[in-house]
């Protein structure tokens, strides 16, 4: 013993790796900053969608297709709604994953649901930057 | 047979303790410590969950602009049912709490006295969340209620 110096001595030298997982990554922290800093975000892009799309001048009543065509023949509601999309698909993503790992004990269980998860995530982010980058005001 | 009769007399050999504690024999329960802290956990779960179902279906529902005018139209008019109006309503108040209760666990995580005043931030967040309700349902049921009431049609 007197050949290690103190400080430099281990517990017990031969255990194994402690937890459950040793991840040598902070995935599960950038997560959780990832959530506050989008949810900040979300609050101000979210809100801001609902009161002009449900409350404001008619509300929903007076949406349809040449309402969105002209929204979006302005970049500044096209950078708008996709940050949002982007954001809000990626915040509620990984929320749900946090809700999987909570609920679902069986491993199987927990890996078709996240698979079910990222397929829908990823058809989501894909189907929605389709359309506000190829949107065509004089459709049809 | 030898092997359990084993294990049965050692069972009855095990000593007997009168006086310690009693180990629970079912788990606690799913409920965590209860009152506002867990309640306001539970609304925030639900009401994320339910708004990411709804941003699954308005996203395929707003693509439909790129099949044609015709087909977005009819199928925003959903949107406009009174029932449909209602469920809007739903999720403006989930979103509304959803973004506000935000807030506030962030508050609980940054702010070094969040976790003291926890309790009174999710009175102020609901006092906030019922001050801009009452404005927003009155708008967003306006022409619903005046169409089934009133003589605007």
């Amino acid at each position: 013993m007197t050949a290690v110096p103190e400080g430099y001595r281990l517990d017990s030298p031969r255990s194994g790796r402690a937890g459950r997982t040793a991840s040598r990554t902070n995935y599960e922290m950038y997560s959780w900053l990832f959530m506050r800093i989008s949810g900040l975000v979300l609050i101000v892009l979210v809100l801001g969608h609902l009161f002009i799309m449900n409350i404001l001048d008619g509300g929903v009543q007076r949406i349809n297709f040449a309402f969105v065509a002209g929204r979006w023949s302005s970049p500044f509601w096209q950078v708008w709604d996709l940050l949002m999309l982007w954001l809000a698909e990626l915040h509620g993503t990984n929320g749900l994953r946090t809700i999987i790992n909570d609920y679902a004990e069986r491993d199987m269980t927990r890996f078709w649901l996240k698979a079910a998860l990222y397929t829908s995530a990823m058809l989501i982010l894909f189907t929605g930057t389709l359309v506000i980058f190829t949107f065509d005001p004089n459709l049809g | 047979m030898a092997a359990s009769s084993k294990e049965s007399s050692s069972t009855d050999e095990r000593p007997v303790v009168r006086d310690a504690p009693a180990a629970p024999r079912v788990p606690a329960g799913t409920l965590y410590r209860g009152r506002e802290g867990m309640w306001s956990w539970v609304a925030q779960r639900i009401t994320g969950a339910l708004t990411f179902f709804f941003l699954f279906a308005h996203v395929l529902d707003t693509a439909l602009v790129r099949v044609s005018p015709q087909t977005y139209d009819s199928v925003i008019a959903t949107y406009k049912n009174p029932v449909v109006n209602l469920m809007e309503v739903g999720l403006v108040g989930a979103v509304l709490y959803h973004g506000l209760n935000g807030l506030r666990v962030t508050a609980i995580d940054f702010w070094s006295k969040g976790p003291k005043y926890q309790r009174q931030m999710l009175w102020a967040i609901v006092a906030v969340w019922l001050l801009l309700m009452v404005p927003a349902v009155f708008f967003m049921l306006q022409h619903t209620v005046m169409a089934i009431f009133g003589s605007e049609s």
